[in-house]
């Protein structure tokens, strides 16, 4: 008997199922992770990228997508890790913004990774070089507690109109 | 109809072609530069290895809770750049070694980290004062990697500068907040650069595994980083009413050829236990 090999169509579907293990609200593909999806003869081969390079969810990312997409019945599967192009938050889906926000987790406001010029300017004027919307409740009156939060790809903010502590999804 | 410098260039088309055609990797296809790359490489994933141990150190002893996070979360980022640099360094030998057995399985001797990196944490003020050194050096570093003719190098070092922004942005603040602090902060930032200084120079002091790689077009001169480094630590340091110091800073040197400070086997005993006392362990 011949097996039907899952188009690739299908194939993203079922990567849109995988739920980030850090932020199950979001999928690896509403992430950006997943660069590709093709076959090689009957394997199917899955490239992922890496977000922080010492982001300790990788390997658990590699493993889930690989039980999900068993579950699914694909037999023959490889992981690939890709570098490059590096990923960047620009490649967070736009539903994948909404659902961070939705969640609590303010998304990354575009373009904004951080550059020593944009640094020292902040410094120098006291004015930060970002300003993020409070995920509860909308307010733009808001302040870096810490650069690194939670987890890797988070920094630590806090709203000074609800007074509540929130993760910010950093530019990168 | 052709244009004019079509019609005096001869093949056009053909040069185009080579133009596009992707350069070769020196790193996949030049065996002799193998001893130097594999010498480099393990330089640049020492170094991020040794310091991320370092700060891996503070877990859990922060000053306070936000310090705390920061240190672990930056130690998890050179990790992983160890685990790019060393990874590449294992495939270019060909020797059947992992990054894993790289990190776990060389004594001091063959170790090629910065002296800087190794040297224990002391207080905040020295860990956030090495931290600044060497991110100014890092950053510079990264930069011209990413330019680097070797494929896999330049790809690591794109994906590794991303992160080391942050690293400076922050380490760069805090030098300024508490070197224009208080009495107290000053003094300690004061003394813990005046001891760090002497070890800064070891990173733009060249060999000959340099050489070879800046040839071939692999990496950078490190003499050639010591000016953007230096405006970076002249323009912070002064803003954080601390200065340059006056002393040589090349005084402390020989770890990127394997000579170390007594710390490193300390760190090493701790580090590599586990992997020394059950081979092979997993979990």
């Amino acid at each position: 008997m011949t097996e039907t090999l899952a188009d690739t169509a299908t194939v993203w579907g079922w990567l849109a199922e995988v739920p980030d293990p850090e932020i199950p609200v979001i999928s690896v593909v509403d992430l950006g992770i997943v660069r590709e999806v093709r076959h090689e003869g009957d394997t199917l081969v899955v490239a992922v990228t890496p977000t922080y390079s010492g982001c300790p969810a990788v390997d658990v990312i590699d493993l889930e997508i690989d039980a999900h997409l068993r579950r699914r019945g694909v037999a023959k599967l490889r992981l690939e890790r890709r570098l490059s192009p590096p990923w960047t938050t620009d490649w967070l889906s736009a539903e994948g913004r909404e659902k961070l926000r939705a969640y609590g987790i303010a998304p990354p406001v575009d373009g904004t990774a951080g550059s020593r010029v944009q640094a020292r300017a902040a410094r120098l004027s006291g004015q930060p070089a970002v300003t993020v919307a409070c995920p509860r409740c909308g307010s733009r009156a808001t302040e870096k507690v810490s650069q690194h939060g939670s987890t890797p790809c988070k920094a630590a903010y806090r709203c000074t109109a609800c007074l509540e502590p929130f993760d910010y999804f950093k530019c990168i | 109809m052709p244009s004019l410098p079509d019609m005096t260039t001869p093949n056009v088309e053909a040069l185009a072609a080579d133009a596009r055609a992707p350069r070769p990797d020196p790193a996949e296809t030049v065996p002799e530069l193998k001893p130097a790359l594999f010498e480099g490489l393990c330089r640049l994933g020492d170094s991020t290895l040794v310091l991320g141990h370092r700060l891996s150190e503070w877990c859990g002893k922060g000053p306070a809770l936000e310090e705390d996070i920061a240190l672990a979360n930056i130690a998890l980022d050179l990790i992983g750049h160890t685990q790019m640099w060393l990874g590449l360094a294992a495939e270019v030998e060909e020797a059947g070694r992992s990054a894993d057995d790289l990190a776990y399985l060389r004594d001091a001797m063959r170790f090629r980290n910065l002296l800087l990196v190794e040297l224990p944490n002391g207080d905040m003020a020295r860990t956030l004062m090495r931290q600044f050194l060497f991110d100014a050096w890092h950053h510079e570093m990264l930069e011209r990697l990413t330019g680097s003719d070797s494929a896999r190098v330049a790809e690591i070092a794109v994906k590794a500068l991303k992160e080391v922004r942050y690293h400076l942005e922050r380490s760069s603040d805090l030098v300024i907040r508490l070197g224009d602090g208080t009495a107290e902060s000053h003094r300690r930032m004061a003394g813990a650069l005046d001891m760090l200084w002497p070890y800064t120079g070891e990173m733009f002091a060249g060999d000959g595994t340099d050489a070879a790689l800046a040839e071939a077009g692999i990496a950078p001169d490190p003499a050639s980083l010591h000016e953007a480094w230096h405006g970076i630590v002249t323009e912070v340091l002064e803003e954080a009413t601390l200065g340059v110091p006056e002393g040589r800073a090349d005084v402390q040197k020989g770890g990127r050829q394997g000579r170390h400070t007594e710390h490193l086997g300390y760190l090493l005993a701790e580090m590599q236990f586990l992997q020394r006392a059950y081979p092979g362990a997993e979990w």
